[in-house]
């Protein structure tokens, strides 16, 4: 049983962030990333984290989930970090030691990079901590609900990503069904050479396969049955409600963006 | 192979915020060649009891021990693979993790994997086919050209082919229709009589215990609440009542039966041949009076 | 009686340039009346599934004509009546397409551009049908398979359909999920003049229909009421099929030399007759 809520890292919760449309978070974070690259100086990069952080506060989301979100780039941050830290050769020399030099430059940059980083990171986080991944899958849909006229199955994608995430727990389960069914039988992923691993993988994914495929046939049966026949002419049970909320967002990353503008060297 | 769980509990999850307790103080005693019945509801940890039979899961707490084989929770123990040719596991559809190009080999799987040579695995598997009463040809198809019925046949076999000396079957008849649940369950009647096998039956069907096995245990909520003979067990509605379950149909119709007539039967009718018989010696005393 | 539903003649083959398959149905004919509960029972592979699918225009016979609500079901009225059939099948995890409870009941009224205020009302009222109001934002591997063949319900409910088809609808339910979706079934058939096809296996289930269609191999092998067709006896056992166990215990008790004034379906007049028969002189 594997008991792995957090697919999309989604924890449900009630905060001003969670209660946005999905449509303006994605805008936002979209934005966002353009954004950044507008600090360039310790006033604006200041601002940019003082902005980050307010909205991490707004989400109501324990720091130990961003901070987790972190440790997959961890090591690019630090390699980043000091990659600048000791060759940026620029400004008053602050430390030197035999051969290493390190240079007041190299550490503003080291810093600004690092916040950069620590920035996107925490502002996507936000992003998928904050929406279940059907209201991400709702959001695309709609914005991208325009492409339809350059030929872009929009309608057809949602379906196929909804009904994917729907079927995640159900599959991973039966995973652990089969897995244990073949380990039963004396199968054993954990032990033995590469070979012989890659080997006892086969009786997991034939029977994972094969139920798939029966899955998959089952469910455009009974889809056929309930009227499904493809997008036209079919309305929207679960509604996106843009409201004063959102447009405060995108307003206030406006009046960021201008004020990192103005106040950039 | 002597069976025994020790005040054996598990969590899932243990050590973060999803930890559930799905077993809790389970004592069971399961003799060597002893059929035993495990009934519960769904969710009452007939799953995770039946995933410690043969060391698919470790207990967090208590022990388990399986023939020599001891396992403490919280203790590593090394070398599980050996116990699992020893205890077969026949889950519930069975014929979902087939998989094989043939049905030989998704046979010979199992007896492989414990180093059985392949000629002797061939044998085995040949006269599993015959002995399931599945027609020759199917050997060489694949199990996925196959009824649903004999799919199952397939995969059943293909735990027997391991010669386990413990059989453990979770709800085998599910899905099948009323001649193929009768038929699976004579077929591990049959194996438990002329092969000596330990069976352990873990159904929700109480007419299928009553019917076939010598020892009853029931689980409510994770721990085992009542264990025993049939007799004692089934004859004990009101206990089977506080855990919302009912005493097999026969059962309940002697006691009817016990409730005009002014007295109790001699014995507990456990099948309806024995209560038709144990009527029908009634009848004839009334007659002959 | 009104007519909602009938098959006249009806072949089917899944290969039918194969001459040696047997066809899956061959010369099926019978009438569904509005407001029935028919139970369609056979072995495994006597052609009952494929009876669902000819009944629903997911298959379209070789020979014979479905008719339902007076028209003869062709490619052009499919769409209509389906809106008028609801199905619910045997895998309660392969029919469940929403990502919650109420996304999946919603789907049909989507798939017929049901307005958004009129599918909010339906939604809830199916569940409430279905006793499934408390777990609108539950998802499918949270819940039994008992729960989610009532959701599936509720979803064909939802748009009002005048004929259900139950085709295995229990086959993979555990007891207390068979009874859950039977007493439903049951509870709606009170409530409303639903006509319910069921096909299945089991005894329980096909004990609660008006009329009970019993196939073989491929054809109807005879039809009736419950006590008819049950009284029938071993010649069903031979079919594949099993008796309900009043009726078992009638013919073993004769056996063993009980007298009986006939066999029963039912316990109490099992009890009553074994008392007046044997004991009460």
């Amino acid at each position: 049983m594997m008991e792995k809520m957090i697919f999309g890292r989604y924890i449900p919760g009630d905060s001003f962030i969670h209660k946005l449309d999905p449509r303006s978070k994605l805008i936002f974070v979209f934005l966002f990333i353009a954004v950044v690259f507008l600090a360039n100086n310790a006033v604006t990069y200041a601002l940019l984290l003082a902005f980050t952080l307010l909205t991490v506060f707004f989400s109501r989301i324990r720091l130990y989930f961003l901070i987790n979100g972190l440790k997959p780039i961890i090591f690019l941050l630090v390699f980043t970090f000091l990659l600048h830290l000791f060759f940026t050769k620029e400004g008053d020399l602050l430390w030197k030691w035999q051969f290493i030099e390190v240079y007041e430059e190299g550490l503003r940059q080291g810093i600004f990079i690092s916040v950069r980083f620590m920035v996107l990171v925490f502002i996507t986080s936000i992003l998928t901590l904050t929406t279940s991944p059907i209201s991400i899958t709702d959001g695309m849909e709609v914005l991208l609900n325009p492409f339809k006229r350059f030929k872009l199955p929009v309608h057809e994608l949602a379906l196929m990503m909804s009904i994917s995430l729907r079927f995640i727990p159900t599959l991973m389960d039966e995973t652990d069904k089969i897995m244990k069914a073949q380990m039963a039988r004396g199968s054993d992923i954990s032990s033995g050479t590469m070979k012989e691993r890659l080997k006892a993988v086969v009786p997991l994914l034939i029977p994972l396969f094969v139920s798939a495929f029966k899955r998959a046939e089952d469910l455009a049966v009974a889809m056929e049955v309930r009227g499904y026949r493809g997008g036209e002419g079919r309305t929207r049970y679960r509604q996106l409600k843009w409201d004063w909320r959102d447009y405060m967002v995108l307003v206030l990353l406006a009046v960021v963006a201008v004020v990192l503008w103005w106040l950039r060297s | 192979m002597d069976i025994e769980l020790q005040q054996v509990g598990y969590a899932y999850s243990k050590g973060t915020p999803f930890e559930k307790q799905a077993l809790t103080d389970v004592n069971l005693h399961i003799p060597s060649g002893s059929y035993q019945a495990i009934i519960g509801h769904t969710g009452s940890g007939k799953s995770t009891l039946l995933q410690h039979l043969n060391a698919l899961l470790k207990p967090t707490e208590g022990t388990v021990k399986l023939g020599d084989l001891e396992i403490q929770a919280k203790k590593k123990v090394k070398n599980l693979k050996p116990v699992r040719q020893k205890i077969g596991i026949v889950f519930q559809f069975p014929e979902h993790q087939l998989f094989d190009e043939t049905v030989l080999k998704d046979i010979m799987f199992g007896p492989l994997n414990f180093g059985v040579p392949a000629d002797e695995a061939e044998r085995r598997a040949r006269a599993l086919v015959e002995q399931l009463g599945l027609p020759e040809e199917v050997l060489e198809k694949s199990p996925f050209d196959l009824s649903g019925g004999q799919m199952r046949r397939v995969a059943i076999a293909g735990v027997l082919a391991m010669e386990p000396s413990v059989l453990v079957l979770d709800e085998p008849t599910a899905g099948l229709d009323p001649r193929g649940r009768q038929e699976i369950m004579e077929l591990f009647h049959r194996l438990y009589v002329e092969k000596g096998l330990t069976i352990i039956l873990v159904t929700h069907s109480m007419e299928d215990a009553a019917r076939y096995a010598n020892r009853v245990a029931i689980m409510h909520e994770g721990r085992c609440v009542l264990s025993g003979e049939p007799e004692e067990i089934f004859g004990d509605e009101l206990s089977l009542a506080a855990y919302r379950l009912s005493a097999p149909r026969v059962v309940r119709l002697q006691r009817r039966f016990e409730t005009l007539l002014g007295y109790p039967l001699d014995k507990l009718c456990l099948s309806e041949e024995q209560l038709a018989f144990e009527m029908g010696t009634i009848v004839r005393k009334e007659r002959d009076f | 009686m009104n007519e909602i539903l009938s098959l006249q003649d009806v072949t089917y083959s899944y290969s039918p340039e194969d001459s040696d398959m047997r066809k899956a149905v061959e010369g099926i004919s019978f009438t569904v009346n509005d407001g029935e509960w028919i139970a369609i029972v056979g072995h495994n592979g006597s052609g009952k599934s494929t009876m669902a699918k000819l009944m629903n225009g997911l298959l379209f016979p070789q020979e014979g004509e479905v008719r339902v609500l007076g028209e003869t079901l062709n490619e052009e009225n499919l769409w209509a009546i389906r809106s008028q059939m609801g199905m619910v099948f045997q895998n309660p995890d392969n029919q469940f397409v929403g990502a919650t409870v109420q996304d999946d009941v919603a789907f049909a009224l989507e798939n017929n551009g049901i307005p958004f205020e009129d599918m909010v009302i339906r939604v809830h009222e199916s569940l409430a049908q279905v006793k499934m109001e408390r777990f609108l934002n539950s998802e499918p591997h949270h819940l039994s398979g008992g729960q989610k063949q009532r959701v599936a319900i509720a979803g064909a409910l939802a748009l009002k359909p005048r004929i259900l088809i139950l085709d295995e609808a229990t086959s993979m339910l555990d007891p207390q999920g068979r009874e859950e979706v039977l007493a439903t079934v049951h509870k709606l058939r009170q409530d409303t003049q639903l006509t319910v096809l069921s096909i299945t296996h089991d005894l329980e289930e096909a004990l609660l229909a008006d009329r009970i269609v019993v196939m073989n191999k491929g054809k109807v092998y005879t039809e009736g009421t419950p006590s008819d067709i049950f009284a029938r006896g071993q010649e069903l056992v031979e079919l594949g099929l099993d008796l309900p166990f009043s009726l078992k215990m009638s013919s073993l008790m004769l056996a063993q030399g009980v007298s009986l004034e006939s066999v029963h379906m039912s316990e109490d007049e099992l009890v009553k007759d074994i008392w007046t028969s044997n004991f009460n002189k």
